[in-house]
């Protein structure tokens, strides 16, 4: 048994001091996680509990409504095969994360009727579910699984895009490379060794069975290296697919050539070697996140469908992008608002954290136009839509020509700029020998530049970016850094400037800040909220949101003295909430964070701590990044928290009141006079700048939220590596540019050899494995002791 | 000595075998999920007695 087991609930494990529920002896934090146990009780699936301690996750929190699966063009989107009474449909659910979570959902079927058939993928989180739909409701499928803990995430953007993602044959490839390297290499071995006279049928029998293997290995394995070198020699760039593709044909000419016209013993173990390892090197370079994407928008935040009110007070749910402007909608508590609308009915208080970095929930009187992408955080609000979603305020930011700019292009890699002088001097090269011998010896000039092409074949070059990058991304990912691809490493390393986005970046946002002292009932939480839903300060907004929907308590007298505190009458009895000097009157100088007292009648009842919300590590972090860096924050914000600021950042790097595209501009800005920028940012408001910056990560509480479209993702708690992070990037970039040096070593041996006119297939086989395998192990053993260097491991 | 290419004949066929096998199976999608059988394997059968 665990240690904490008194306290923590027996599903979820979180502690429950308050509120424990007790049921078969068995603690539960609330309601909702007692209902899955029951629900699995009663069904003996209690050997979910015995898998795992507290396998469950907290079902605290509003439930997601599935009604709209019942319309049938919304639900055919996600499903991906129907017929009589069979369907198919794959769930993306982000609470799957141990064994019980495996062994339940394959269970489904002993909870309901119906459910023929489920697997759960679990790297993708992912479960795939065939049930007939005439016993089960895809709704009711829905429902289920979210009544068990595990909701289902559903959203067509990511769920389109899965199914477009292509299956690249890259496995299939490497298979078939490694099988005609293996097989041409044990074929060639009796040449290397010598064959008697008496032999020599052998090697040529042997030579044919080698070229037979090149056929594959050059025409479907290696064919990529041939489209990715034309496509890039179109764009007028040699990137290193030029040479590679260069010194594959002139190996498979040479290979052919030499077996046709006898000249020798051709070069086809060097051949589906060469392709065998480039493959190896894109393989280790594909490093997929499963449950992480990169390039989510607003479509991945919003809502699927929304409650659209029809003449006659129908609520109907429709698909998000069917809203037209005049529609009115019922959005209810902690929904998010759709489009731009004007409020008609209802107590707004709409949480903009996300959207506009302002830290306080706003209030919005009937009228009001409230802008998409607000959470509200309250009762049900009737709103008329006045814009299509893609036109509103926030999403029009989607529009702007920085998302219409294709990523790969942001930095031209190292490599390709090496590529592009290797090349070059390569060419050179070659035809300066062809010519050079051309007047002497005409196959020996042809001997000669057919050999300097295949032995400066950069095979070492093209791997060693790879390597060490695949190697640093491992070493980031088991920091919590999560990065889209390997090129973000090298666009870290270049980074000269920082740019913080405020609110959810430097500061926490949400209402885990709030706290009360003590244990509130239900009659004090409502009348609290009754008098803070009065007020319009700060501290009163967020002490509303932390309490949530409350009964509206009718109270007297209402009274607010600004800087203070309030007083109202509440049965005859003086309630005051406000500072420690108004409602005790003492003075309370100590307190590290702004509190907010409750007295009702002569009992006190404890009161709100709201918690400074710089993030803890930002001391040192900023201390230690702004030795090496320019530092700017941009906050959407109001200055409410400048003074703090001050002592982080240099005055004038302050921006304050940003939208969203102000943000993306002053990117470019930066950009415009040199600098190389990096953006940490975590809302929708910060994807423009996100987008336009050199690096973009977003930040998150939890790897499963919401992140808007960015180059990596990092975990909160581990910002505070992120100086390390930013010196380990560019401790890579040296370790490849070290990897060069030694390729580059390697090509100027072999060219002697071949500009003499002496390589020999043998040679070529020694030196190509040589070069490869020295270049894999300096990168992986000097990523990894660098990694030690940086505390990063 | 000739018995060699019957010799090397079987081989690569043997080999050409296996690459087969491992195309099928890739096709056949058993590479998508390399890691929930590892944990479903060690689930117990069902009829486990409630506590």
């Amino acid at each position: 048994m665990p240690t904490l087991t008194k306290t923590a609930c027996y599903h979820c494990g979180d502690p429950c001091a308050y509120h424990a529920i007790l049921e078969d002896d068995k603690n539960f934090c609330c309601s909702g996680c007692l209902n899955v146990y029951k629900i699995l009780c009663s069904s003996k699936l209690g050997n979910y509990y015995h898998l795992n301690h507290h396998p469950g996750e907290s079902q605290r929190g509003e439930k997601n409504k599935f009604s709209f699966l019942n319309e049938p063009e919304i639900a055919s989107k996600i499903i991906h095969y129907q017929d009589e009474n069979k369907t198919m449909i794959t769930f993306y659910i982000p609470a799957i994360h141990c064994s019980s979570c495996i062994w339940l959902l394959e269970h489904l079927n002993t909870l309901k009727e119906g459910i023929t058939e489920n697997r759960v993928d679990f790297l993708k989180k992912q479960v795939h579910i065939q049930f007939n739909h005439q016993k089960i409701s895809l709704k009711e499928l829905a429902e289920l699984l979210s009544n068990i803990g595990y909701a289902p995430l559903i959203n067509f953007k990511d769920a389109s895009a899965k199914q477009n993602q292509k299956k690249d044959n890259l496995l299939p490839k490497i298979a078939l490379a490694g099988f005609c390297f293996g097989n041409a290499m044990l074929l060639s071995f009796p040449a290397y060794f010598g064959l008697g006279a008496s032999e020599k049928e052998f090697g040529r029998f042997f030579s044919l069975l080698s070229l037979l293997f090149c056929f594959p290995a050059v025409f479907y394995a290696g064919a990529d290296y041939f489209v990715q070198a034309y496509n890039s020699f179109r764009k007028g760039v040699l990137s290193i697919d030029f040479p590679l593709a260069l010194g594959i044909s002139i190996l498979f000419i040479r290979t052919l050539a030499d077996y046709l016209f006898v000249l020798g013993d051709g070069f086809a173990d060097s051949l589906t070697g060469l392709i065998f390892f480039l493959l190896i090197g894109k393989f280790v370079q594909q490093k997929t996140y499963h449950h992480i994407s990169f390039d989510r928008d607003y479509r991945s935040f919003f809502p699927v469908a929304v409650d659209v009110i029809d003449e006659n007070e129908i609520h109907k749910p429709i698909a998000l992008e069917k809203l037209k402007e005049g529609d009115r909608i019922s959005v209810k508590n902690e929904e998010i608002i759709p489009a731009d609308a004007i409020l008609l009915k209802g107590d707004a208080l709409i949480d903009f954290s996300f959207v506009t970095g302002e830290a306080t929930p706003i209030k919005k009187v009937l009228g009001e136009i409230i802008y998409a992408g607000g959470r509200q955080k309250g009762s049900a609000l009737t709103l008329e839509v006045i814009k299509p979603v893609s036109q509103g305020y926030l999403t029009a930011l989607w529009n702007n020509e920085a998302f219409d700019k294709n990523k790969p292009d942001k930095i031209r890699t190292l490599v390709d700029k090496v590529s592009h002088y290797f090349s070059i001097c390569l060419l050179a090269l070659s035809f300066g020998t062809l010519l050079y011998w051309l007047p002497q010896n005409w196959d020996y000039a042809i001997n000669a530049f057919t050999a300097i092409l295949i032995v400066a074949c950069p095979c070492a070059l093209a791997l060693s970016t790879p390597f060490t990058m695949a190697a640093a991304l491992s070493i980031f990912d088991k920091n919590k850094f999560y990065l889209k691809n390997t090129d973000v490493v090298e666009q870290l390393a270049s980074i000269n400037t920082l740019v913080f986005d405020k609110t959810g970046t430097v500061t926490l946002a949400d209402d885990k800040g709030i706290s009360f002292s003590e244990e509130l009932n239900s009659e004090e939480r409502a009348l609290i909220y009754s008098i803070c839903k009065n007020s319009n300060h700060p501290l009163s907004l967020r002490i509303c949101a932390y309490l949530g929907i409350q009964p509206i308590i009718s109270i007297q007298d209402y009274f607010e003295i600004p800087g203070a505190g309030i007083t109202v009458l509440y049965k005859n009895k003086l309630v005051a909430i406000g500072s420690s000097f108004f409602v005790n009157g003492e003075l309370n100088k100590s307190a590290l964070h702004p509190e907010v007292h409750v007295k009702i009648g002569e009992k006190y009842l404890g009161y709100f701590i709201i918690q400074q919300q710089l993030r803890a590590c930002l001391q040192d972090l900023m201390y230690s990044v702004n030795q090496h860096y320019q530092t700017f924050l941009l906050s959407g914000d109001n200055s409410h928290n400048a003074e703090i600021l001050t002592t982080l950042f240099k005055k004038d790097h302050l921006h304050f009141r940003q939208s969203p595209l102000n943000k993306l501009n002053f990117i470019a800005q930066q950009q415009a006079k040199g600098a190389k920028v990096l953006m940490i940012g975590d809302g929708l408001n910060d994807a423009g700048a996100l987008k336009q910056s050199n690096a973009g990560i977003a930040i998150t509480e939890h790897i499963n939220n919401f992140t808007p479209g960015s180059d990596a993702i990092l975990d909160a708690s581990s910002l505070n590596l992120l100086p390390a992070f930013l010196r380990f990037a560019k401790s890579a970039v040296k370790i490849v540019r070290l990897s060069f040096i030694i390729a580059i070593c390697y090509n100027i041996i072999g060219i002697s050899f071949a500009m003499s006119g002496h390589l020999s297939p043998l040679v070529a086989a020694i030196l190509m494995p040589l070069s490869t395998i020295s270049i894999i192990s300096f990168t992986s053993i000097a990523t990894r002791l660098l990694a030690k260097k940086h505390h990063l491991a | 000595m000739s018995i060699i290419f019957f010799l090397i004949a079987c081989s690569i066929f043997l080999a050409l075998i296996f690459l087969g096998a491992f195309f099928w199976a890739h096709h056949r999608g058993q590479n998508d999920d390399l890691y929930t059988p590892s944990v479903r394997i060690l689930f117990d059968d069902e009829e486990k007695e409630e506590e």
